[in-house]
């Protein structure tokens, strides 16, 4: 059920704020500010349901594209629920939107800004010892967070019975990914008809 | 603005984007294809297709764009259309990762409420899942050649890799800490082992000489031996 709101101009200044704050501290994902978001928009303000909050991310997931969309998402919810919900009409939807751009631009204005700037930098003095160093030291970390990446994704279920053969799937995947040129968007449709049929 | 020469010899075989369209549209379709994250894809769209940049590159942009806060391939974006066209080309770069999928999730958003009970929309969620965990996999072990230039070397890179991921995938220590721990003192390592290349924080002139000596065999406790 989603919560009756009224939210005025100092409200949506606060929604902004609280993306634009965290914006700075999303190093490693904007993912990993979740847990902040929850505690502002659902126990604080209950500005969001616990499974508004959960299914935005699930969602974000789910959908192609940068998995931070699931900030746009809370951000639309919240403007829904200002507007009245999904019986709220054009009024809702428009709120909705301008929740979901407020979001955002307040997660990404700060990173960007400080990105960009700090990139070019960094390009322009790629022959220092110290931006060498960092970029040759950091590769194999990176390359590692990929590698436990996948292991998480593939070991996040839940349901044992069910477990091997997800594992067998991310295991056929891997190999094939790598030793082939297989489009990927066949290897996701082939997950989600398996996954529909209910044979993995 | 052109692109400063980026490419030593063996990456002679790279191309480059034409206009700041084709950055915007390559960029939508490649953040059209992700699901479940967008780093598979990337590599495969930017490395592979589009010959844009070397898994060498790759690997160290994308290192880059994981550290600095932000989502990591917003900031890989916003680095290589940079490093193109400059700010136009940055945002070219980050309008393509935006937009198209932003109203694609919105749709999806609006969709799910009316079918987020099915069952086989919840099965096919979970396929879609386990495939991804496949993709991300695949990419890191692509991506784990592009290790065998690294001036530490293979062996070196390689235990670090170990190391780093059974810290985050068995131990679940925060990223923060693994950037922190594990990444600063790989970073001073590769600093010591550039240390032949360098005088004074400048590059010596044409790399290093033949006649120097072996470089000491790194100390894998400390990474802190004295320099030569």
């Amino acid at each position: 059920m989603a919560p009756a709101l009224t939210m005025d101009a100092v409200d949506w200044l606060h929604l902004f704020t609280h993306f634009l704050t965290l914006s700075l501290l999303a190093v490693g994902g904007a993912i990993t500010t979740a847990p902040d978001m929850h505690r502002f928009l659902v126990d604080q303000r209950h500005w969001l349901t616990d499974p508004q909050f959960s299914s935005s991310i699930a969602i974000a997931q789910a959908a192609p594209g940068p998995n931070v969309l699931f900030v746009g998402l809370m951000g639309w919810n919240v403007g829904l629920n200002a507007g009245g919900g999904l019986g709220g009409g054009v009024y809702a939807y428009a709120l909705a939107l301008m929740g979901a751009v407020i979001a955002m631009v307040g997660i990404l204005l700060p990173s960007t800004v400080v990105t960009y700037t700090a990139t070019r930098w960094a390009h322009r003095n790629r022959e220092l010892r110290g931006v060498r160093a960092f970029k040759a030291g950091m590769a194999p970390v990176v390359v590692a967070l990929m590698l436990a990446t996948g292991w998480l994704l593939a070991s996040a279920h839940r349901d044992t019975a069910r477990d091997w053969r997800l594992w067998l799937l991310t295991a056929a995947v891997t190999l094939i990914v790598w030793r082939t040129r297989v489009h990927l968007l066949w290897l996701i449709a082939v997950g989600a008809v398996l996954g529909a049929l209910g044979w993995v | 603005m052109p692109a400063p020469p980026i490419a030593p010899p063996d990456e002679a075989s790279l191309h480059t984007p034409s206009s700041l369209g084709d950055l915007f549209w390559s960029f939508s379709w490649l953040a059209l294809q992700g699901f479940g994250g967008v780093l598979a894809v990337v590599q495969r769209e930017l490395v592979e297709k589009k010959r844009w940049m070397t898994n060498a590159q790759f690997v160290e942009d994308w290192a880059v764009a994981q550290i600095l806060p932000g989502p990591n391939v917003v900031n890989l974006s916003l680095m290589f259309g940079g490093r193109q066209f400059g700010v136009p080309g940055a945002m070219a770069a980050l309008a393509g990762i935006l937009v198209l999928p932003t109203l694609g999730v919105l749709a999806l958003a609006v969709a799910f409420g009316a079918v987020a009970d099915l069952q086989g929309v919840q099965g096919a969620l979970r396929g879609m899942g386990a495939v991804a965990a496949g993709l991300v996999t695949a990419t890191g072990i692509k991506l784990m050649s592009a290790l065998k230039t690294s001036i530490m070397g293979m062996p070196l890179c390689l235990a670090i890799v170990a190391v780093t991921f059974v810290a985050v995938a068995f131990l679940r220590v925060p990223l923060v800490w693994v950037v922190l721990g594990l990444g600063v003192l790989s970073c001073l390592w590769a600093w010591r082992c550039l240390g032949a290349q360098y005088a004074n924080g400048r590059p010596v002139a044409a790399a290093a000489p033949a006649t120097a000596p072996a470089p000491a065999l790194p100390d894998p406790d400390s990474g802190q031996t004295p320099r030569t």
